[in-house]
Order: structure tokens, then sequence, then C-alpha cells
């Protein structure tokens, strides 16, 4: 890019240029991918809960709702408590916004496309996406509310504990792939399926699950969204915001959630490799399809689909406690995270390459037949159960409500 | 006069600027936020320097290190909402004559690193540095060090190695974390029937 526009710009204008064209196709990005996420919260929302609203409203498939509501945030009435530290109450939410949106630009798309190619990305988005927890802390405070205090100092010490095994699980894939750079480790697991990282051997496989669900917390997502506890803090660090501002904290929240979904499938799901295709796109259909393909595989494949795994997540999942999600954190995922850094040092000091080519086999086919299994068990025999009573374990009970209904 | 040239002085005198908020604000908080910003600030500059490593690491240390003064000074020293704290006469000037000097020192050092250098030998780099850490000896700085090139002997280990020291320091580290985690443990009543 920056050396296609400097033929025919001088090179400071071709920079200046650059810059504001990458983080416009950025910003459009990240916009327009929180829309659709808003939108697709709700759809399964609607379905999991049986929520009869966002199953109906809003033209076909309900697009008009989102649109609706963003006229509705833009027009909202923009208060500030009385109280409340002005400078700070307007700062934040750009804080939080800004930390979220700059992770976006070390993180590659597809093969070598990528806004500012970083020689140490993984840590350059760990070290950007951690300080986001800073918008919420400063809304908390600036609010001059307890309930918003509550949030914000609830944050900090959710985020500040899991951050810790969020970065040693990054490590984990790192030491197998020896670069701190994206680009290299998404390039180095082409090929099909069972060449991603993940696969390598059963350390990174669990580490895979462990930074998921720390990635979850630290974007507080439920089950660990203690900061806006709607049923205890009404709703927490952003009680008091409303309008335009109120809407930066959510964009800041699903675009967080895109970009620790996007570092999840580079370092572990083989980045923007299909697995299907054993060629690299970009080399085999040309440069400009095969970068679409990269993208749409990468974008639409992985990441779209791990933001789905953690929607379900927040609907079918209880909100846990102050105490457990500590408890979670410094018992439990610190010490498996421990274990697996040291594991993946020693596999790859000891074990042969010929074994880890088999555990890549085993593992890899292990999942895709549980995967199957799941498939074939819930096309088989459906949990559709009878108006007035209940499925699964609660087979043969009865509630109160529903006799009274039937 | 170039585009690096611009850059730096801009983000040299937003760092400025945001120090001298830091010095200048009464309320704590607003305080720890320029504090971010000019360390955020020192970041950027290591990025325009080419050090994307220091500059990732200076981001995530000092910005966790910066929130958790914001939830420290919250918690320490307000009793009401949004406390000003008030500086005395004599601590400015105080703090005024140890920046002064301070400043001097830095600006004093820094022009002599802008003047041209006859003699090299005498300061040494980082790979001597780090050799010596290690307890190799017999290095001489002006020799380049990478790779020993021409057919010169490998420097040889001595006794007087520093790393045994730093090692102790850092596990007497290690001894006060696990004291205070010991003292802040939750206490339980030992009751007489167990």
């Amino acid at each position: 890019m920056l050396s296609l526009l400097s033929e025919y710009l001088p090179y400071w204008i071709a920079v200046v240029a650059t810059a504001f064209i990458v983080a416009g196709l950025l910003i459009t990005f990240v916009a327009v991918s929180a829309l659709f996420f808003i939108w697709l919260e709700r759809k399964v929302s609607g379905r999991i809960q049986d929520r009869l609203g966002p199953t109906r409203t809003g033209g076909r498939f309900g697009w008009l709702q989102t649109i609706a509501d963003g006229i509705k945030l833009l027009t909202k009435e923009d208060t500030i408590p009385g109280l409340a530290d002005r400078t700070l109450f307007r700062l934040a939410p750009i804080i939080a916004f800004v930390a979220s949106f700059v992770a976006f630009l070390a993180l590659p798309f597809g093969k070598d496309l990528v806004g500012f190619e970083l020689s140490v990305a993984a840590f350059f988005m760990l070290s950007v996406l951690s300080s986001e927890v800073f918008g919420v802390i400063l809304a908390g405070y600036a609010s001059a509310s307890k309930w918003s205090l509550f949030g914000g100092i609830r944050e900090a010490a959710q985020v500040v504990s899991y951050e810790v095994p969020r970065a040693l699980c990054v490590l984990v894939p790192v030491v197998v792939a020896g670069s701190l750079n994206l680009n290299t480790i998404g390039n180095q697991q082409v090929g099909m399926f069972w060449q991603w990282n993940i696969f390598h051997d059963p350390f990174t496989f669990v580490a895979f699950g462990i930074f998921f669900i720390c990635a979850t917390a630290s974007c507080k997502r439920a089950p660990f969204d203690l900061a806006d506890a709607e049923s205890e803090l009404v709703a927490g660090f952003h009680t008091e915001y409303s309008g335009l501002r109120w809407s930066f904290f959510f964009m800041a929240e699903y675009a967080s959630m895109f970009a620790v979904s996007g570092l999840a499938s580079i370092l572990f799901l083989g980045g923007w490799h299909s697995g299907l295709l054993p060629f690299e796109p970009t080399e085999s259909l040309g440069i400009v399809f095969g970068s679409l393909v990269n993208v749409f595989v990468f974008v639409v494949m992985k990441c779209w689909f791990l933001v789905f795994i953690m929607m379900w997540m927040r609907w079918s999942l209880p909100r846990l406690r102050i105490d457990q999600v500590m408890m979670t954190c410094l018992k439990y995922f610190l010490p498996i995270s421990c274990v697996l850094l040291l594991g993946v040092w020693l596999w790859q000091l000891i074990v042969p390459m010929w074994f880890t080519q088999i555990t890549r086999y085993l593992l890899a086919g292990l999942t895709v037949t549980g995967i199957v299994w799941m498939m074939i068990a819930i096309v088989r025999r459906p949990m559709i159960t009878k108006p007035g009573e209940l499925g699964g374990v609660w087979a043969g009970i009865q509630t109160p409500g529903m006799r009274a209904r039937s | 006069m170039n585009a690096q040239w611009l850059l730096f002085a801009f983000l040299a005198s937003c760092i400025a600027c945001a120090a001298l908020g830091v010095v200048f604000s009464r309320n704590i908080v607003r305080a720890a936020v320029w504090l971010l910003f000019t360390l955020i600030g020192v970041s950027f500059l290591y990025f325009l320097l080419g050090f994307e490593f220091l500059g990732t690491a200076q981001l995530i240390v000092y910005v966790g290190g910066t929130m958790v003064l914001v939830v420290f000074g919250v918690m320490l020293t307000a009793q009401g909402p949004f406390l000003q704290l008030r500086t005395k006469r004599i601590e400015w000037v105080f703090a005024i004559l140890v920046g002064g000097a301070l400043f001097g020192l830095l600006a004093k050092a820094s022009l002599d690193l802008a003047t041209p250098q006859t003699k090299n030998e005498n300061i040494p780099g980082i790979s001597p540095l780090g050799l010596a850490f290690l307890g190799v000896d017999a290095v001489s700085p002006t020799v380049p060090m990478s790779g020993f090139p021409d057919g010169r002997e490998a420097p040889k280990r001595t006794a007087n190695s520093y790393l045994l020291p730093f090692e102790i320091v850092s596990v007497h580290l290690l001894v006060v974390l696990i004291a205070a985690a010991y003292l802040a443990r939750a206490k339980r009543k030992r009751t007489p029937h167990g």
C-alpha cells in the first residue's frame, strides 16, 4: 500500500494517506461489526432464552431494530450527573474505545494483510487490550455514584487477575511457534486442520480453552459481567451514561470481543487458513482473490464463530459471584496455565518429531469425531419436549406454573 | 526538518504538557490520568524510534501500574468524593530545587552525548555489561563483540559473577511476596473444639 502510493505522491504524503486509509478501514470494520454483533446478540438471546421480542420485531430478520437503536442512541439526551468529574466523565468512554480499537492495528486479517506489522504483535495486542479497563475504572470513579464505583473496582480486580493466566496461555502457542509476530504464527499453520497449533500437543489443546475463558472474562462478558451486573449494581460502571457515550462502551466491548477472538484464532486455530484447503490461497488463486478468501475464512469462519460462542455462553450460564470469579482465576486458571507453560517447554525439548505428528493426528481426529458425534446426537434425538413438560434431567418434573397453564 | 523530526517534536511537547499536568493538577485521579498520558507518550516515543518490544512493555507495565495507583489512591486518600490536594509553599521550593538539579544533570548528559566522541573505549556498550554480569572477564569494549570474528579466543569466565547475587535478590523479592500473602491471609479463630 505504502509502496504503491509513494510512486505517485511524495513520501510523507503517502505515509499520512496510508495511515488515514488503514485507520478508516479499520474503524469502519469495527463499527459495522459492532452493529452486526448487536443484531446477532438479540437473535441469539431470543432463540436461547425464548425471548419473543427479538425473534419477531423489525423487518426481515430484524435488521431494522439495530438501525432504530442507533438512531435512538444518537438522538438521546446526553446527561452528566451534577456531582461528576466532568472531564474524566467525558474522557472515559473514549479511552475504552481507543484501547480496543488500537488492538486491531496489529491484528492480521489475512496473509500480510495487517494495519501495522509489528514483530511483537501478540504482546502488543495483550497490552493494549488490557488497558481498556482504565476507561471502565475512570467511568466508575468519575460518575460520582456508588454503583458505578463498585462496578469499576470489581472490573479492576477481575481484569488484573485474569490478565495473568491469559498472558501465560498466549505464551504456550508462542513457545510452539517461536515468534511473537502474528503474521509468522499464522503462516506457520498452513495446510490441513491438523497443522493448527491447537492440535500440536495436549498442552496447547487445553491452553486454548483456558485462554478463551480468560478472554471472555477480560471482555467482561457474562458469566463474568460483574462490572455491569444489572441485577446487583443497576448497570455498574455505565449507570450514569446515556446516548452516544454509552454506545462507545458497547462498541468497545464488541470490538474487544472480536479482537480476542482474532487473537485466539491466529494463535490456536490456524489464523486465516481454512484447514480444508491444503495450500495458501494468496499463492494459488492470485493476491486479490486469495486475500478475499483469507479474510472470509478468518472473519466469518473463525472470529464470528468464536464471538457466537461467547454469546452462547452469556445466555446459557448464570453470573458468578465476585469471590467465585476471583477463586476460579487465582486457584485454578493460574496454576493450570503455569503447568501448561512448563509442559509445553518440556514437550518442545524432549518429545521427538514423529511423536508430535502422531499426537497431532490423534488430537485432531478425536476432536472431529467428538464434533461429528455431537451433531449426530443432536440431529437424531432433538431436545424438543411437549408443552407443559421439561426436558433433559428435569424430565418428568412438572413446575407449578406449567401445571397451571396446561 | 523531516517528518520524523516533526513527529518527535509534536510527541515530545505532548509528553511535556502531560507531565506538567501531573504536577499542577490538584485531584489525585486527574494527576494519575495525566501520568498515564505521559507514560503512553513515552511508549509512543519508543515506537517512533523502532523499539517495539520496549514500547509494548512500557504500555503493559505502566498502564497497569497507573491503574493500581488510581485504585489505591482513591481507596487510601479520599474520605469524601473528589478530594483536592494542596501543596505547601516549602514543598514547591524543594521540588523546584530537586527537579532543576535533575534537569540540569540530564541536559548536560544529553549535550555530552550529542558532541562527537574522540575516545570510544570509555563507554561500554550493553553486551560487555551483560557479559560482565555473567562473570565473563577480559572483554575490551573496543572489540566488536558479536561472533568474535578475527580468531580471537572467546572470553573466559572468572569467578567474579554477579548472577548469583542478582538471583538472591530476586528470591528475596519472592520471600517478601510470600510473607505479604501470609500477613494478608484470612485469619480464622481457632475454636476449642476444633
